[in-house]
């Protein structure tokens, strides 16, 4: 099998990192916000499964497997907040639902 | 020796209240103001100045049975500076007697006057309070033992001037004057303060008492004396309106004319005299500065009288001759003649007292009139006023017999034989009491004789509480030269290799031509100013009568000099450069307000944007910078392992 340099997995986990780091920042509704937060977190995983299997060693996976438990648990709160928030508020506008003045 | 000891403690006593009187009475009217009758008020003021000169007789008396004798009282230490207390203390020796008789008992005359002539203003009790005051800061400066204590009182008396001259600060022209005298005097003042500082690094000491004795002791050097010296005149020319201070007099007679009696012609004015008599000690080591003091005198006197035989202000004729006859105090003071100074201090504050207050009595008889050209034939209206004002005049011009003869004989015999004055000095002194003869005599045959040129109805004086006081300033200006006042022990003959008497001898003909002087002035008078009958009598309008009307240019020449540049300054520094630094600072800060506050919108995705690029700066910098290289390398090595 053909030997994918590290580096280049690297690249991928920048490149999926930075668009779902914009995708935050760039998104109003909360919904696609935290989609795109759950891409970043998969590109962390990329980066650690890369790592592990470059230097041979199980840590990568283990933490990928404990970066995707975050993940499961995040979502979960997150969609139940997004959920009361829609009842609540009727809106996912993340500038709307601000309250700090600034 | 129980009851000299006695005698003493109670001399103590009366002195140790003697300025206070007025200033309790100063305090109620204050507090009170308004709600005071005008009779409760007049008691109030002119009784606590009663005290005072009551206080001031009783020490004269005490003093007249033990000669040369000194009272002093210590009330309280006032501050310490450095080693040395400035204590609240009086000194009694006869220059102040003369001094605390004058003020308070001219005080207490111009105080029942003013209580009948200011009786309807509206502001009667703050009047009387402004005038009590005065008189408490006019005693505490001629009592004072040390000199801070006399600055106090010199400042005080300063401050009422100020507030009295614009008593009707409602007319702006008033308000102005009071500006002018203030900050006129005030750079005398300066002067004086300098001088104060130059004399304590001196001589370690502001008690004039140790002052003359070390000046006596030669601690003094020359040198320095000689700019103390400088520096006091400039003070006193400030304060009695000479050359080059002498601006403002003129225009104080914007106050109420007992203010312009009692304090532009009677104590306040002279407060420079006295500042020089009580450092006689000190100006007798400088003959050279003794000599400016006499030049300053003669011009003031020359060219004041001068300015006076323009004058169509009934007021600012006699302010014009205030600023001469000082003129002439102060030539006493140059050539030596202390005691002849002092004396005619004394005497000019009767009878300079007596024609302000009579020129009032005019003024209000005729509804406020004060140009002489509207007056005229007052003689056969207003007879018992006219001839106290004749008493004045005949006592300002030296008339033989009243008391400005005594003492203005008694400082032309002392000027020729002088040697820091001279024969030109008399000379000048003779020219300068002809001018005072011709302006007087121009003033009292324009005031009385001729025809009545005014407009309005003249109301008869009557009242006793105004006509009282005149009479009894009219005794004084009279007879005020019987007051044997001999100064001559407090002014101890100076050191021999300064002496100040040379061998100019007298010449036979001095004297009658001093006596004679006046005279001639009366006849000149006559022939140029009496009115004749069926002619118009009309100021001149020449352009030397305007000149001197102006007192000649030197108003003109200040605002040239000082007043315009300064505003062309301030004009030039409107925007002021200190606070175009200081608005700039606020400025800048104002302008990073804006910019940190629109960072803190409140909006969370900015907030992340920040952190995000806030990250790959710092990664950036741990990257490319030489100090990310040790951490690099462990990861490197890690990797390795």
């Amino acid at each position: 099998m053909s030997h994918i340099p590290l580096s280049h997995a690297f690249i991928l986990a920048g490149i999926l990192f930075v668009i779902g780091f914009i995708g935050v920042i760039a998104r109003r509704n909360t919904l696609f916000m935290l989609m795109s937060l759950e891409v970043m977190l998969n590109s962390v995983g990329i980066a650690f499964i890369a790592a592990g299997s470059a230097w041979q060693e199980a840590d990568g996976q283990i933490m990928f497997i404990l970066i995707l438990t975050l993940a499961a648990a995040e979502v979960a709160v997150g969609l139940a907040l997004l959920i009361r928030l829609q009842q609540q508020r009727q809106s996912l506008d993340i500038d709307e639902l601000s309250d700090m003045r600034g | 020796m129980q009851a000299t000891i006695e005698a003493t403690m109670n001399q103590m006593q009366v002195l140790a209240y003697l300025p206070f009187y007025p200033l309790l009475s100063f305090i109620l009217l204050v507090l009170f103001a308004k709600r005071l009758s005008w009779l409760t008020a007049s008691i109030l003021s002119v009784g606590a100045v009663l005290l005072s000169a009551l206080s001031s007789a009783y020490l004269l008396q005490v003093a007249m049975l033990t000669p040369n004798s000194v009272v002093d009282v210590h009330l309280w230490q006032w501050f310490k500076l450095g080693d040395m207390a400035v204590n609240f203390a009086f000194r009694l020796d006869s220059l102040s007697m003369v001094m605390s008789l004058v003020v308070s008992g001219v005080g207490l005359l111009i105080h029942a006057y003013a209580a009948a002539y200011m009786k309807d203003d509206e502001n009667f009790s703050r009047f009387m309070a402004y005038m009590n005051l005065f008189i408490v800061a006019m005693l505490l400066l001629v009592l004072a033992d040390n000199l801070v204590l006399l600055y106090l009182g010199w400042e005080g008396v300063g401050l009422c001037s100020f507030l009295l001259i614009g008593f009707w600060y409602q007319d702006n022209d008033n308000a102005m004057a009071a500006k002018k005298a203030f900050i006129v005097t005030r750079v005398g003042d300066t002067f004086l303060a300098i001088g104060l500082f130059l004399l304590f690094r001196e001589t370690g000491s502001l008690a004039i008492n140790d002052i003359t004795a070390l000046a006596g002791s030669g601690e003094i050097a020359n040198e320095m004396a000689f700019w103390i010296c400088l520096l006091l005149v400039g003070g006193a020319v400030g304060k009695s309106a000479q050359l080059p201070l002498q601006t403002w007099l003129p225009d104080a007679m914007a106050g109420p004319t007992p203010v312009s009696a009692l304090i532009h012609a009677a104590t306040m004015v002279t407060a420079g005299v006295y500042l020089i008599a009580r450092m006689q000690g000190v100006f007798v080591l400088t003959p050279e500065v003794m000599t400016i003091v006499s030049w300053i005198g003669a011009l003031t006197l020359l060219l004041a009288g001068i300015a006076a035989l323009a004058q169509s202000d009934i007021k600012r004729v006699l302010a014009y001759s205030t600023m001469s006859q000082i003129g002439y105090m102060m030539l006493a003071l140059g050539a030596g003649a202390f005691s002849a100074g002092v004396m005619h201090l004394m005497t000019h504050a009767f009878f300079k007292a007596l024609l302000f207050l009579t020129a009032g009595s005019i003024i209000l008889a005729l509804h406020h009139q004060q140009n002489i050209f509207k007056m005229g034939g007052l003689f056969k209206k207003l007879p018992l006023v006219s001839i106290l004002f004749f008493i004045g005049i005949a006592a300002l011009i030296a008339f033989p017999g009243t008391s400005g003869f005594v003492s203005k004989e008694a400082i032309l015999a002392e000027l020729y034989s002088s040697n820091t004055a001279g024969p030109v000095f008399w000379w000048l002194a003779i020219i300068g009491a002809l001018i005072t003869s011709i302006y007087s005599f121009r003033l009292l045959f324009i005031t009385f004789f001729g025809d009545y040129r005014g407009d309005v109805k003249v109301h008869p004086v009557t009242d006793k509480l105004q006509l009282l006081p005149l009479v009894i300033l009219a005794l004084l200006a009279l007879a005020g030269g019987l007051i044997g006042l001999n100064l001559t022990a407090l002014f101890p003959a100076p050191p021999t290799e300064l002496n100040l008497v040379t061998g100019h001898s007298d010449p036979a003909w001095l004297h009658n031509v001093a006596i004679a002087t006046p005279f001639v002035g009366i006849v000149i008078a006559y022939l140029l100013y009496f009115p004749k009958t069926g002619q118009a009598v009309v100021g001149s309008d020449s352009s030397l009568t305007k000149f001197a009307h102006g007192g000649l240019g030197f108003d003109r020449l200040y605002e040239w000099l000082l007043v315009k540049p300064f505003v062309f300054i301030a004009k030039v520094n409107r925007r002021d450069v200190i606070e175009q630094l200081v608005t700039g600072i606020s400025w800048n800060v104002q302008a990073w307000h804006e910019v940190l506050r629109a960072s803190q919108n409140g909006q969370l995705r900015w907030y992340g944007a920040v952190i995000g690029v806030g990250v790959v700066m710092l990664l950036a910098i741990l990257i490319f910078s030489g100090t990310s290289e040790p951490s690099l390398q462990v990861m490197n090595g890690g990797a390795q392992g």
